[in-house]
């Protein structure tokens, strides 16, 4: 698996070969281009680069923190740290039977409130539409905001979830990461809440480094005796 | 402009130029990626005595909106002269010259950027010359292409640029100052290396056909050293010195 991996920036050549190109990659002739700066895979069909900057794009079933920016009388709008605007429709919150008369948006929901919502739906025609209608979705009560850049969070997440539990683990903290690089960490003593935020934070400065996990073990656990 | 020599030599009989370099030979060239903190993507550029910052935002929403477009995302080049980049002051108003360089630079980044991904959306460029010595253009262009592949804008390719032009009838590599003002020919080229394509070509002076040939292959020559250059910063930036 190492050797297949290389550090790649705009226009170089990945492979050339029969290979399906995947994210962030581009068929020109029999060559296969990265576009962005970052990490190249190769699998046995397919080939996709592991991107290292940019802004979030949203997918449909992503799971995002978005803070609410303005609404109208039918919807809100969501800062969801992308180029598009989060669009919550009313009817999401209030149910069917939602009437702009009789229900007041702001009861629910106001400027600056922080909300777990997920993409309903996303194409490239309109803004993504979010709901928050399903389990562990909704306002989001308490906790402190951790703004890490979007493609970090896989490494946050780790393989199979593995940095993001030994976090939680070791500071008896509860993490939601949004994929869009938002991070809401929540905490019942502020010492945990501090060190699961240097971790998160350490994460995002240290996302390149290859032993990054063992790092994160020790810090946690010098923290912890001290 | 400034205390230029007019009994110059451009190019004496070895074959070395004004500032002592060889006919295919290009300035001292120091890239940097990043840099700037708000800008999504940023990058610095030294050629040879230009230095050229370039900060990058987007893709973002499109102010003012009726300039957006539905089907794909608008790139949005701004090119300024420091007051402070030339001899004599010059006035910060866009120029003439500035809103033609905005222009070219623009086009010559479209072909590379790829932003049919990001329909109703804006990047925004913008080119700050701190200090100007000649062939700002392709530097500008260098270091937009590094600043945009900073910022994670997907793109086919680098652009890198560099000018050829003919000095003392000769096909020369890297038109500094003095040669754009008493030389024959001016030809600034940017060029995609991975794909082989120009996306910029402009041309100020009368060439044969013969010279036009040779300069634009002089030119492609210099293009694939500044793309080094350009992998390089991008490469210290994100993998540290570790970077294959």
């Amino acid at each position: 698996m190492d050797n297949k991996r290389k550090y790649v920036i705009p226009g170089d050549v990945v492979t050339t070969g029969p290979f399906r190109p995947e994210q962030n990659v581009i068929l020109e002739g029999d060559k296969i281009i990265s576009t962005t700066i970052g990490i190249s895979e190769i699998y046995d069909d397919s080939v996709k680069v592991i991107t290292l900057t940019g802004k979030y794009i949203p997918k449909i079933d992503d799971l995002v923190i978005g803070k609410v920016n303005s609404h109208t009388s039918l919807s809100w709008e969501l800062d969801i740290n992308s180029c598009y605007v989060g669009f919550l429709p009313a009817q999401d919150v209030f149910g069917r039977d939602f009437s702009a008369h009789a229900d007041e948006l702001s009861s629910k929901l106001k400027t600056g409130d922080l909300v777990a919502a997920r993409i309903a739906n996303f194409d490239r025609t309109r803004d993504p539409l979010v709901t928050i209608s399903d389990r562990d979705l909704g306002k989001i009560d308490s906790g402190d905001l951790v703004k890490i850049s979007p493609s970090k969070v896989p490494r946050l997440i780790g393989k199979r979830g593995s940095m993001i539990q030994m976090i939680e683990m070791a500071t008896n903290a509860a993490v939601t990461i949004g994929q869009n690089g938002w991070v809401v960490v929540s905490c019942e003593t502020p010492e945990g809440l501090l060190k699961a935020k240097k971790a998160i934070e350490m994460v995002n400065d240290k996302a390149h480094v290859a032993n990054l996990t063992d790092q994160i073990k020790e810090m946690l656990e010098i923290k912890d005796e001290s | 402009m400034g205390g230029r020599d007019a009994t110059m030599v451009l190019l004496d009989e070895n074959g070395i130029r004004c500032d002592g370099r060889k006919v295919d030979e290009t300035r001292r060239i120091m890239i940097r990626a990043g840099g700037l903190k708000n800008a999504d993507g940023s990058a610095y550029i030294e050629f040879g005595d230009n230095k050229i910052l370039v900060g990058v935002f987007g893709p973002r929403d499109v102010h003012p909106k009726h300039m957006s477009n539905t089907d794909t995302g608008i790139l949005r080049v701004r090119y300024h002269m420091e007051p402070f980049s030339v001899g004599e002051r010059k006035n910060p108003a866009p120029s003439r010259r500035e809103i033609e360089i905005s222009k070219v630079i623009k086009e010559a980044l479209e072909p590379a950027v790829m932003l049919e991904k990001f329909p109703r959306t804006a990047v925004d460029v913008f080119i700050e010359v701190l200090q100007a010595d000649g062939g700002t253009r392709c530097a500008a262009l260098t270091a937009a292409s590094v600043a945009l592949a900073d910022a994670g804008i997907p793109m086919r390719d680098m652009v890198a640029a560099v000018a050829a032009g003919k000095v003392a009838d000769t096909v020369i590599l890297d038109v500094n100052n003095e040669e754009d003002q008493a030389g024959q020919a001016d030809m600034p080229i940017g060029y995609m290396p991975s794909l082989d394509k120009i996306t910029l070509l402009q041309l100020d002076g009368v060439l044969t056909p013969e010279e036009y040939k040779k300069c634009v292959d002089v030119g492609v020559k210099g293009c694939k050293v500044v793309y080094e250059l350009q992998k390089k910063a991008l490469k210290d930036k994100y993998f540290g010195n570790g970077g294959d």
